[in-house]
């Protein structure tokens, strides 16, 4: 392969200063490097050797660790569809095929929109593309739902770039996750089209639903059935479950078993709580992903749903607790959002106390507000903010420590 | 029985290269050399010598014009051929060559009962003028210590645990009583307590099982357990306005050597080691000798790097006719790793078991490896330099109740406060080497943290 590294350095002087190209000399390094590890060798002075690992593996093993839940998502969407129309025998090939054709768009445009925004800015601004973006890229599709119209994908994808890493100064240097604001941009730009029932499944247009088919996820239904009797004043003992179970077209959509498996209609990754826990297997083996930060979230999701079913006033206050950790996106918020180790809290006891309240909010914002049907977006996006707020403590107490020891 | 200080943090990096218990004498460099940059506190050295001078072991060299008193000697006899200056003059090194005899300055001798009796302004100055001083290095700052300052305690690590160190047991192997006395006057001098820090895996070597007056703690753990940084933060930590003398065991049998035999002796026995030397053992040599001979037809290939010290901490030497660093007592020497890798093939896509990596991301094997394989490791940094990610694997690596990245962070932005209150004074650059080594982002951090201690020293 050295006859290809020849040919790409034969182009490096057009790129380096004071070549034709030199403004392009980060586009440059970005495809090099890509392809090659570079021949640089350590300085004068200082670790001569260094490790095997490198910022592109590191991300690429995110990467990896997320495609559980998308093949996952790609085979959903098709079983939703046909669910949907009336034909849930439909072959295997035939759903993931659905799902490809569907998901694949969208994982090309956020690619491609946020690979742009990051190159003109690594132009502009001179810096080094960052691999960040090759988990950023990815993640933002599996936060979609499958219906969502292109544009918004990359306006979306746009946006997050923009505003929550390069204004900061790019890759580790952002306060909010990338994909989450992403996702949270659509939610209040374009509330209509990203809730409600209608986005989560995707239907051709001619495509005749079957009786009594109703789109909305698990939270919408549980949502909307609790609003439901509030108004009314009713008895909500057992009504929440008995929303759950009124899926005619589908019976046992929303079972706990069903939920786990992940079966059910959401955003194309989120669905399946058993593919997420297979990436939080992969991230925490390889040490990529904080295993404090992913068991924290669920222990704090699931210690206050109980607490809620304890104190139950409506019907989503008694929901089951672990009903709570197969809905919606808790799993793969918890797995793949908020372990972004830049975004978290970057001290050992921060992660414990950062992944405890995500689990916390989510709850709260999931129950106690109708509105917000899904908690873990603005729960993590929200940590994110007091993440630094977490670390200035617990460095505080470490610099406390330190100044302690001083004066005895 | 002293109470085993236990240590988690860490990673030990398995080289291949190791030394074989086997010491070859008689090899004299033809010339060795003190390099000034070595010296990291120095201000303004003044030369004492020109070229064509004829000096002994322990003829005056230089001092630093801010440290008057303390005196840097010549490690053997021999004639000043050279007196290397850079750019406006500026001082590189000083090169000697060697005598096919030794000859000594005379300095006054003692009894090891004689000692007990010593002033310590004798003892102090006898020190200062003989050339022994610099090998108390202090803390905070990592620093040539300052005979005017009285320190809180004095440290000693007995062991090292860097990739091929060399044994203690073995290089030191009948200095027992040379060790004793230089932690006998090192008491008096200093006029506080002397801690040892000793391997507690390892059996207690003769130099130092018997040894009296000093305060000892065992250490039990990965790299760094062995530097003398950990151990202090470990029993009595550097807190703001104290100062700390740590010193080699080499430098102590050297004080030692001093006192009972009058005679600064420079020679010292270092270890070549690393995967591209065919026999990699002991030689008797000289401080800042010359590697030449000991590479001489002991490669395995032309296309290494010479590194003076360990592979963490080291200085890349130019080629072999460079100097062993004043402070060194081992020459690795590497593959050069200059070549790109192909992304699928062996590059940052590709499956590796051969190279070691601290992490386990994906197509990274190592650790399938077990701990008993030796690799053999490049030059090649293994990736690009990119911008910070906080990964959390710092701590990992560093035994002490300090936050490195928040550290290093309080550097970068200029954050005098910050950076003294998370523990500026008690690092040097081997306490943080294993950052560099693991980091993804592939960050300069030992000399991040250098141009932190400045900072603050200059401040």
């Amino acid at each position: 392969m050295l006859f290809l590294h020849h040919l790409i350095e034969k182009q490096r002087p057009a790129f380096e200063k004071g070549g034709k190209l030199e403004r392009f000399y980060y586009l440059f390094e970005a495809l090099e490097t890509f392809t090659f590890t570079p021949p640089t060798t350590a300085g004068l002075k200082g670790s001569q050797v260094r490790d095997a690992i490198d910022l592109k593996r590191m991300m690429m093993t995110v990467v990896i660790a997320m495609l559980p839940p998308l093949l996952f998502g790609m085979w959903n969407i098709g079983h939703q569809h046909f669910l949907a129309i009336g034909q849930p025998e439909a072959a295997f090939m035939d759903k993931f095929l659905i799902g490809l054709i569907q998901s694949l768009p969208i994982i090309i445009v956020s690619y491609t929109a946020g690979g742009l925004v990051e190159v003109l800015f690594a132009i502009t601004r001179k810096h080094p593309i960052n691999e960040g973006f090759l988990v950023t890229g990815m993640l933002i599709p599996l936060v979609m739902p499958p219906d969502i119209p292109l544009w918004q994908v990359a306006l979306a994808t746009v946006f997050a770039v923009l505003v929550a890493k390069e204004v900061f100064g790019g890759t580790g240097m952002n306060i909010l996750n990338v994909a989450l604001t992403a996702r949270a941009f659509l939610y209040f730009a374009y509330p209509t089209d990203i809730s409600g029932s209608k986005v989560w499944t995707y239907l051709a247009s001619g495509d005749k639903v079957v009786d009594g088919y109703s789109g909305a996820t698990a939270l919408g239904v549980v949502a909307e059935q609790s609003t439901l009797l509030s108004e009314q004043k009713a008895d909500f003992a057992g009504k929440a479950m008995e929303a759950l179970g009124n899926t005619p077209w589908a019976p046992g959509l929303f079972s706990f078993e069903n939920m786990f498996w992940g079966a059910i209609p959401g955003s194309i990754g989120e669905t399946s709580t058993l593919m997420c826990l297979i990436g939080a297997l992969i991230l925490v083996a390889s040490g990529v992903g904080s295993w404090k930060v992913i068991v924290s979230v669920f222990v704090g999701a699931y210690a206050t749903a109980l607490l809620m079913n304890g104190l139950a006033v409506n019907a989503y206050m008694s929901v089951p607790a672990h009903y709570h950790l197969v809905m919606g996106g808790l799993a793969f918020g918890a797995v793949y959002m908020a372990t972004d180790p830049v975004s978290a809290s970057h001290t050992e006891i921060g992660k414990w106390i950062y992944g405890l309240l995500i689990g916390v909010m989510t709850i709260i914002i999931r129950v106690f507000n109708p509105a917000y049907p899904e908690g873990i977006m603005l729960a993590i996006l929200l940590m994110n903010v007091f993440a630094p707020l977490i670390d200035y403590y617990v460095v505080q107490a470490n610099k406390n420590r330190r100044l302690n020891r001083a004066t005895v | 029985m002293p109470d085993v200080i236990k240590l988690k943090q860490g990673f030990d990096i398995n080289l291949a290269g190791k030394a074989a218990l086997k010491l070859t004498e008689g090899i004299v460099p033809d010339t060795v050399a003190i390099k000034f940059d070595e010296f990291l506190g120095m201000h303004r050295p003044k030369i004492l010598v020109n070229e064509g001078d004829v000096v002994k072991s322990g003829t005056p060299l230089f001092f630093d014009k801010k440290m008057e008193k303390v005196i840097y000697t010549s490690p053997l006899s021999g004639e000043v051929v050279q007196v290397k200056r850079g750019e406006k003059r500026k001082p590189i090194e000083i090169v000697i060559l060697a005598d096919r005899t030794p000859d000594y300055v005379d300095f006054k001798k003692y009894t090891a009962s004689q000692l007990a009796g010593l002033p310590r302004e004798a003892a102090l100055d006898q020190m200062l003028s003989s050339g022994v001083w610099p090998n108390i290095v202090q803390r905070p700052f990592g620093i040539v210590a300052d005979p005017s300052v009285a320190p809180k305690s004095v440290f000693i690590s007995g062991f090292d645990t860097h990739p091929l160190a060399p044994d203690f047991d073995f290089i030191f192997k009948g200095q027992e009583s040379y060790f004793q006395a230089g932690i006998d006057v090192l008491k008096k001098v200093a006029n506080t307590e002397v801690y040892l820090g000793l391997n507690a895996s390892a059996e207690v070597s003769k130099v130092f099982s018997g040894v009296k007056n000093a305060s000892i703690h065992k250490f039990d753990g990965p790299h760094p357990a062995g530097n003398v940084g950990v151990q202090i933060h470990h029993i009595k930590p550097v807190n703001k306005g104290d100062v700390v003398w740590t010193l080699h065991p080499y430098g102590v049998i050297q004080i030692g050597k001093l006192f009972l035999e009058g005679k600064y002796d420079g020679s010292k026995i270092i270890a070549v080691v690393g995967s591209e030397i065919q026999a990699p053992q002991y030689y008797k040599t000289y401080l800042g000798t010359q590697i030449s001979k000991y590479v001489k037809n002991n490669l395995k290939q032309s296309h290494v790097r010479f590194v003076s010290g360990n592979v963490l901490t080291g200085t890349k030497l130019t080629d072999e006719n460079d100097y062993l660093g004043y402070y060194d007592h081992m020459l690795t020497v590497l593959p050069e790793g200059d070549k790109p890798r192909f992304f699928l093939t062996d590059g940052w896509l590709g499956p590796v078991a051969s190279r070691l990596s601290f992490h386990r991301a994906f197509g990274l094997l190592s650790f399938l490896n077990g701990k008993k394989k030796e690799y053999v490791l490049d030059t090649n940094i293994n990736g690009e330099e990119r911008a910070f990610v906080a990964t959390g694997n710092f701590e990992q690596v560093v035994p002490m109740d300090i936050l490195p990245l928040h550290l290093v962070k309080a550097v970068l932005a200029n954050d005098y406060d910050g950076m003294e209150s998370l523990g500026i004074y008690e690092v040097v650059e081997e306490d943080v080497a294993l950052c560099e080594f693991i980091d993804v982002s592939k960050q300069p951090i030992q000399q991040i943290i250098r141009e932190g201690i400045n900072l603050v020293r200059e401040s």
